[in-house]
């Protein structure tokens, strides 16, 4: 199988990027989108030059590493998948694809695909997380969840921190990524007494990291690999007004 | 010579831990404050011994490879972890759990380290839950438990099929809280190229900053490696493709000895290889086999679809050679069991390597709907990767590498052989002799990282309170800083013709085919050779395009396959050592005649810890005796 391949090539943070075109008759349709980009890597490197740099690891859609913008649309055209679950079935013999790092001001641009996701550390150092420490911790079941509630909690806080909801955005916003953290918390018990601090010191650093807001277009629940629920933002936004008026 | 001492408490078993506790000298709050700690790894034992000593008050440095301390590889562990909570009032307790996991391990494990780990595994489910992990509960609101294979109670806790990424999602969570007070230091993408020893004792790391290419110094009066296993010298296997035990290996090579390297587990449920050019391969949890059937045709290559071949045409062979445990045995028997068919031609697929696991009894019993709430996302997953439903058809499923359960040795306080140098989780040899079983290495880890390391660091960390922070002038951090800048310069000036990942593909074949699921003599010697001449191959041929000083994956992964070469032939150098079956090690020359594995305990009742003397010189074997005193020692049996 052969596919054109426009791909963005950048030196590092501070170079300028360009697109470089590659004609690739390696691929074929069992492969996976990043085992096609190993074959072309290998080929690359066997000419000499330098192969396309991107993040990946598990491999298995879980890690939330890797992640680029294939033909216009966040982990390419099949949804509800990360990049590494997308196999080249999808594309056709002789298709153009084109290939782009997340674009977003808070995900600087490290090398080639990779991009900076520091941000999305710094929000969850700011607060996503329960006060508790080793030894603390009463019975497990001294707390009990709600079955439904703690379903939910768990629907939550699947997200794999992979950045898909910023790159869809067009504002490049994180409410998706800071809600699905607050509304994990905020379901259980345990993390009622934290709550308002919490979600007014991550809506806070969000805010200062550069992300962009929030105008409900849905988009970021669209593309998430992991569907990721709107619902989220909705809670988030009740939980930081009632922090903010209380 | 190093003698090993393992430092076990004096007493009855059940009171050895609390004694310790008792009796081990502390480090007060204020020292504390002075005292620096490295952890390398940010897994569930790395994130949570990071968090928990930051929670005392020393002073850690943390890092990772990835982007991000989230995405270590515990998070891709999917059926559960396990405590001795007995929630489920059938029988379970801290002993039963210990029985299970010295039995479940072939009586290769060290009783005193696993009776703690058993011990302390509520604690460690107390703590998730106090941190928010939202572990599966029924509708009163309490934990669920399900079942795991090689034991007869329900013990397992589980987050649907991604229990290891809410675990994670919850240690990363108060390594996170650790950050925001500053106890904690978060290096990302950094890799550890060497350990730093002064006067004998661990007192610092080189690493190489992944982006910039910098070599950097980092010293702390105690090293904690936390950096996993293994197995991906077999290049296609469950881990993460940048998963490697080069931290680990570099610590080996400075003295550290590495007990037990030919006891890898061999994961029965994977999704078998579907073609030349993949990178890795996805397992499909345990916890599917508690609903799931395997089985294979009767006749060989019968090539009707598996729902078209009706039941008494099909070969439940597992439940016929185990009816005690069936489609539930640990996971050495279950893989060995599915290779036997395969091998012998009964395998099904276009490649005959592979067998079925088939859930439609469950869902005719159970409903859909049942099985969807405890395995829908590994049934989306499979469908996602092989384009069919296990809804509608048989999964098909096939060993691969995915557990180490050799790794440096520790004694009791978990330290290696190096002063101040301590592994934890994976990294370590400790609790699952050879065999872990399900669900075991979640509570292992955790339990190491959370509740043990940070009581046994302080008994080293004690007479160091006056011990000023460590400078990195000195002329041990320069000698191995050269070594590494040496090293990574060789590697890139070779220039040669081949990829990397070629070499790792090759050197993972061998090991596959010699040093897998089975092995005997004359095939573990041919692989010693064999790995040899592929090493000089790569010190010669191997291409690494691209600069020292910036972003390069390829030097980063060159990096971990030179040293795989050496792992490869340690790991050989054990196997052929072992001339005994136990667990995942089976040495064809030792068996039944049923084909199950037999031990040798008269002569292999011991940990092999083995010592490194230099390139290409003879290992040193060292043997810690295996005692014990409060188990039967029995021929492990699941019929």
């Amino acid at each position: 199988m052969k596919v054109k391949l426009k791909i963005w090539r950048q030196k590092n943070a501070v170079s300028k990027g360009k697109f470089v075109t590659y004609d690739f008759d390696g691929a074929s349709p069992e492969m996976s989108f990043l085992e096609m980009l190993d074959a072309l890597n290998t080929t690359l490197i066997q000419k000499g030059d330098n192969p396309v740099a991107f993040d990946s690891d598990c491999r298995e859609g879980i890690c939330g590493a890797c992640g680029m913008y294939i033909n216009g649309y966040p982990n390419g055209p099949v949804k509800g998948i990360t990049t590494c679950h997308l196999s080249m079935r999808y594309f056709k013999d002789g298709q153009t694809i084109v290939v782009e790092p997340w674009r977003a001001k808070a995900f600087p641009v490290v090398k080639d695909l990779i991009v900076d996701r520091m941000a999305f550390d710094k929000i969850q150092t700011a607060g996503g997380f329960i006060s508790t420490n080793v030894g603390s911790a009463p019975d497990a079941h001294a707390i009990p969840v709600n079955k439904s509630k703690a379903d939910d909690a768990f629907d939550s806080s699947i997200c794999i921190g992979c950045g898909t909801c910023v790159a869809a955005c067009k504002n490049a916003s994180a409410m998706l990524f800071v809600s699905a953290k607050v509304s994990q918390y905020a379901l259980f018990p345990q993390g009622k007494i934290e709550a308002k601090e919490r979600v007014k010191a991550m809506i806070q650093t969000m805010d200062e990291l550069g992300f962009g807001n929030c105008t409900n277009t849905g988009a970021c629940e669209a593309q998430c690999p992991k569907n990721i629920s709107i619902i989220n933002i909705a809670r988030l936004n009740r939980e930081y007004f009632s922090a903010k008026i209380n | 010579m190093t003698k090993l001492n393992s430092k076990i408490p004096d007493g009855p078993l059940a009171e050895k831990w609390t004694k310790f506790k008792a009796t081990t000298r502390l480090v007060n709050p204020a020292n504390k404050k002075k005292l620096e700690i490295i952890v390398v790894g940010t897994g569930l034992a790395g994130a949570s011994a990071a968090s928990a000593l930051g929670e005392l008050g020393y002073n850690v440095k943390n890092f990772c490879y990835q982007d991000t301390p989230r995405r270590a590889h515990s998070v891709a562990a999917q059926g559960g972890i396990n405590a001795a909570k007995n929630y489920k009032n059938d029988g379970d307790s801290v002993y039963r759990l210990f029985y299970d996991m010295v039995k479940g391990g072939d009586y290769r494990s060290r009783e005193a380290n696993v009776y703690r780990t058993a011990e302390v595994s509520n604690d460690v489910i107390d703590h998730y839950t106090a941190l928010g992990v939202p572990f599966a509960r029924d509708y009163g609101g309490n934990l669920d438990n399900r079942s795991f294979g090689g034991v007869q109670v329900s013990r397992t806790f589980y987050a649907k099929g991604q229990t290891g990424q809410q675990c994670l999602l919850g240690a990363y969570s108060s390594l996170n809280r650790q950050i925001s007070k500053g106890k904690v230091t978060m290096y990302s993408r950094r890799e550890m190229l060497e350990l730093v020893i002064i006067d004998g004792k661990a007192r610092g790391i080189i690493t190489r900053n992944l982006v910039s290419g910098e070599i950097e110094r980092h010293s702390a009066h105690a090293v904690v490696l936390a950096t996993g296993g293994y197995g991906t010298i077999y290049y296609l296997s469950t881990l993460a493709v940048n998963s490697n035990p080069s931290a680990a290996w570099k610590a080996h090579k400075k003295g550290a000895l590495f007990a037990n390297p030919s006891f890898v587990q061999i994961h029965p449920t994977s999704i078998p290889q579907l073609n030349d050019y993949q990178a890795k391969l996805t397992l499909m949890s345990e916890s599917l086999r508690n609903d799931g059937r395997i089985w294979v045709p009767k006749t060989k290559g019968d090539k009707r679809h598996p729902n078209e071949i009706p039941e008494e045409d099909r070969d439940y062979y597992l439940e016929r050679r185990y009816p005690a445990f069936g489609n539930l045995v640990p996971r050495d028997v279950a893989s060995r069991a599915a290779k036997e068919r395969c091998d012998a031609g009964y395998g099904v697929s276009e490649t005959g390597l592979a067998v079925n696991l088939d859930f439609r009894d469950a869902i005719n019993k159970q409903g859909k709907k049942a099985i969807e709430n405890k395995y829908g996302n590994l049934f989306e997953m499979y469908e996602t990767i092989t384009g069919t439903s296990p809804y509608e058809e048989p999964m098909r499923i096939y060993p691969a590498g995915h557990y180490t359960m050799g790794g440096l040795w520790v004694d009791y306080e978990l330290m290696t052989t190096i002063p101040g140098l301590y592994a934890i989780g994976e990294s370590n040899f400790s609790d699952h002799g050879a065999n872990r079983l399900g669900a075991s290495s979640l509570m292992q880890t955790s339990g190491d990282g959370y509740f043990i390391l940070p009581y046994t660091i302080g008994n080293y960390l004690a007479d160091d309170i006056r011990t000023p922070i460590i400078p990195t002038d000195t002329k041990e951090f320069d000698d191995a800083e050269k070594e590494v800048k040496d090293r990574l310069e060789k590697l890139i000036s070779i220039k040669g013709k081949q990829t990397v990942t070629s070499f790792h593909r090759r050197l993972g074949k061998i090991m596959w085919n010699h040093a897998g699921m089975s092995r005997n003599e004359q095939g573990l010697k041919e692989a010693l050779q064999m790995v040899k001449e592929l090493k000089e191959e790569f010190w010669n041929d191997v291409m690494i395009p691209g600069e020292l000083e910036e972003l390069n994956q390829e030097l980063e992964k060159a990096g971990r396959v030179a040293d795989y070469f050496d792992v490869a032939r340690l790991m050989i150098t054990d196997a052929l050592n072992r001339t005994e079956s136990c667990g995942a090690h089976f040495r064809e020359e030792s068996q039944t005649e049923d084909g199950e594995a037999k031990r040798d305990d008269a002569n292999f009742m011991y940990v092999a810890a083995w010592e490194y003397t230099g390139e290409n010189k003879e290992y040193k074997l060292h043997k810690e005796a295996l005692i014990y005193e409060n188990i039967e020692v029995k021929v492990r049996s699941y019929k």
